[in-house]
């Protein structure tokens, strides 16, 4: 009896579960609430926190107030979240921002699994969805979203451009990689293999290291007997961090220097100068560069109490750009605010000339940093010396290359 | 099953089936359905059989990805990557359990925690599982070929569809003869060997019902979220099934919803809050452990007894 009972009930609600299916026709597109809202969704407590984290959070916060808060009369509004690093929590909040919150429009999105979550979530729901913290190419490729996700920081392939071409150019023609041993890694290591290659210079070998390990005795003996002058870490976050401590340790640093494919601001900070000095990076911004840069970081480092990095002064530029191209819309509608976003170049303290194109690749400069001795540095966070720029065209993959399905007609 | 009990069953039913239509949040019930028959599974094999498993996450997370990338790249309709799912999970919990019943205590728990982080490198490293990145947008696909999915409401009534059945499953296996063998063994292992039992076999078949269960709570999460991610596998996760299960009641048949559904409510309606999220929830545990070490569901029946 109870058995029948409990099979009746489980019929009935796959039942109940057809019928909710087929009385639920489509949802219309709802007309837009006259609010402005828009979503901060970042990692505020774990290891990506000092990269995007409260600070993010402030950056867009400045972007509203500079903006002047208000939109067609009401306030706009912000809402902020932790996604703790899980995609499916980056997925659920971000639902229930669009679904119920009625969200116009989310920033920041760092990490690569949360960010293709969350940009895959903004074309099914045709929301805005702005990436600055992750670094995945897929997002302007396989998992492209040319109608509503826009990538605006850097992506892998364009690490790898500047960092192999600038180098190469810069002297830095051997090359040995030290990889994570994951496609992360193994796709890193390649691309800017390639780079080099074209630019006329030489790979010796690469070694490829475990993830998250923290021996890299016998690995950076490896790339120290290569006697190559420029020793790539095709890795990321606490790898890099790492494999520059036992480089340092090993006096690997006197005679050939590192180039991190992944690193930035906050990681020097971390690591400290007399460990990281020589070092190659690349990135997008940085906050000592010119007289706009300094004012920006300085009105920041009142509120933070420590300097911007690349993907704060992005996430600032990226509201910023969103809010004037809702104001000259004159709606929050998606689709003639993205053609705003996209007519409208990007001139501020992040990025002079910056196009967003069709693929949702914001296009913008990258510089090679090399990072200053002890003695070089004169005051705290003044930490890189510029090396090179590398025009967003050349940085960045081009159209033709891309694998965006959703453009090829 | 006496009357009061009957009387929660049902009112718990009712609840279940109007939740959508009062104001629940379809996705966010969903989750909470995934981690509940997850916590329930894992429960089986702590609560009932006295196995403490530091690997569960192996079977749920691998299952998402079993599950996930049958319904994108084979296209299997979301009733079969479901199956498919439980199957694989089930399958990797004989040769698991095969062999981790063969130790006790500390060790088990041991070979679990080895074995599944040996999953979580491959899961790493594997190609269909992209790494990192995650396996995304899986889609939802066509009840038995018929039933669109896509709308939540739906969705959230297979998802439901699938518990009950598991909770079923759970509720019979603890209540069958199989079951109080199971229960001597968690009381006093020696005796129930003396009396003739092959303690050994009944230890591997709750873990292979256990590692399917947690395997096909793995699956629906793939098609309700639309995605399996390294978290699934990670250990962390597999510490938050204990957390779950100890919060709610070990050994209760109702604590690991209680608690799969305290702590998933924590995660999602405390993000606001930030890094404080992670201390909330471990200054919960520590209250749980030091005020009602039964959990909520065994202290509130222990004062129902008491009375």
């Amino acid at each position: 009896m109870k058995q029948k009972l409990l099979a009746g009930l489980v019929a009935a609600t796959l039942g109940l579960g057809a019928g909710a299916a087929l009385s639920q026709a489509p949802a219309p597109g709802k007309a837009s609430d006259d609010v402005v809202k828009i979503g901060v969704l970042t990692d505020m407590s774990g290891v990506y926190a000092d990269y995007g984290g409260p600070g993010a959070v402030t950056a867009a916060k400045m972007a509203i107030e500079d903006f002047g808060g208000k939109m067609f009369g009401k306030t706009i509004e912000i809402v902020s979240a932790d996604h703790q690093n899980k995609a499916d929590v980056a997925k659920n909040v971000t639902q229930q921002w669009f679904d119920r919150d009625k969200v116009d429009a989310t920033f920041e999105n760092l990490n690569s699994a949360v960010a293709i979550a969350v940009q895959g979530l903004g074309k099914e729901k045709n929301k805005i969805t702005v990436v600055t913290g992750a670094a995945s190419s897929k997002l302007t490729n396989e998992e492209c979203s040319p109608n509503s996700g826009i990538h605006y920081l850097m992506d892998t392939i364009a690490l790898g451009n500047v960092v192999g071409k600038a180098i190469v150019k810069d002297g830095g023609d051997t090359w040995f990689f030290l990889t994570a041993d994951y496609a992360f890694g193994h796709s890193l290591e390649k691309d800017t293999g390639d780079v080099v290659k074209a630019a006329g210079g030489k790979v010796l070998g690469a070694v490829r290291h475990p993830l998250s390990t923290s021996d890299f005795s016998s690995f950076l003996l490896q790339a120290q007997s290569s006697k190559a002058k420029i020793v790539g870490l095709a890795n990321a976050g606490l790898d890099t961090v790492n494999s520059i401590k036992a480089a340092s340790e090993f006096g690997i640093t006197k005679n050939q220097n590192l180039a991190a494919l992944l690193m930035l601001i906050t990681d020097v900070h971390s690591v400290g100068l007399n460990t990281a000095q020589g070092l190659y990076l690349t990135e997008g911004w940085y906050w000592d560069m010119n007289p706009e840069t300094r004012a920006w970081a300085k009105r920041y480092e009142e509120r933070m109490k420590k300097k911007p990095n690349s993907n704060h002064a992005a996430v600032y530029s990226s509201v910023m750009h969103y809010l004037n191209a809702v104001k000259a819309a004159g709606t929050d509608d998606t689709a003639a605010v993205l053609k705003k976003m996209k007519e409208t170049p990007i001139n501020d303290m992040f990025a002079k000339g910056g196009k967003i194109r069709e693929d949702g690749r914001m296009v913008h400069d990258m510089y090679l940093f090399q990072v200053k001795t002890p003695a070089e540095s004169k005051a705290p966070w003044d930490y890189y010396k510029l090396k090179g720029t590398v025009k967003g065209d050349d940085a960045f993959q081009s159209l033709a290359m891309s694998r965006c399905a959703a453009l090829k007609k | 099953m006496d009357k009061r009990t009957k009387i929660l069953y049902g009112a718990l039913l009712l609840v279940a089936l109007a939740a959508p239509f009062v104001g629940g949040y379809p996705i966010f019930l969903m989750k909470v359905l995934c981690f509940a028959l997850f916590a329930c599974a894992f429960n089986l094999l702590i609560g009932f059989t006295g196995l403490l498993s530091f690997g569960h996450a192996m079977f749920f997370g691998s299952a998402a990805y079993f599950c996930g990338h049958a319904a994108k790249a084979w296209g299997l309709t979301p009733e079969l990557a479901v199956v498919l799912g439980t199957l694989g999970a089930a399958i990797m919990g004989y040769f698991v359990g095969w062999l981790a019943v063969r130790r006790q205590g500390i060790y088990f728990a041991m070979v679990t925690l080895a074995l599944s982080q040996m999953v979580y490198f491959i899961c790493v490293q594997a190609p269909f599982t992209g790494a990192e990145d995650g396996l995304q947008s899986v889609p939802r696909g066509k009840l038995l070929g018929l039933i669109s999915l896509r709308d939540d409401t739906a969705m959230y009534y297979f998802v439901l569809a699938v518990f009950l059945f598991g909770f079923y499953v759970i509720y019979r296996t603890i209540h069958s003869p199989f079951g109080q063998v199971l229960k001597s063994i968690r009381e006093n292992e020696p005796r129930a060997l003396s009396l003739g039992y092959d303690v050994d076999k009944y230890k591997l078949l709750a873990f292979v019902i256990s590692a399917g269960l947690a395997g096909m709570a793995g699956a629906l999460k793939a098609l309700s979220l639309g995605l399996a991610s390294l978290t699934d596998v990670s250990w962390q996760m597999s510490g938050e099934v204990v957390l779950m299960t100890l919060l709610g009641g070990m050994g209760t048949i109702l604590g690991p919803f209680l608690g799969a559904a305290t702590i998933i409510t924590m995660q999602n309606y405390l993000s606001g809050f930030g890094s404080w999220v992670t201390v909330i929830m471990g200054i919960t545990f520590v209250v749980c452990v030091l005020a009602f070490r039964r959990g909520i569901v065994g202290e509130i029946a222990y004062r129902l007894k008491a009375k």
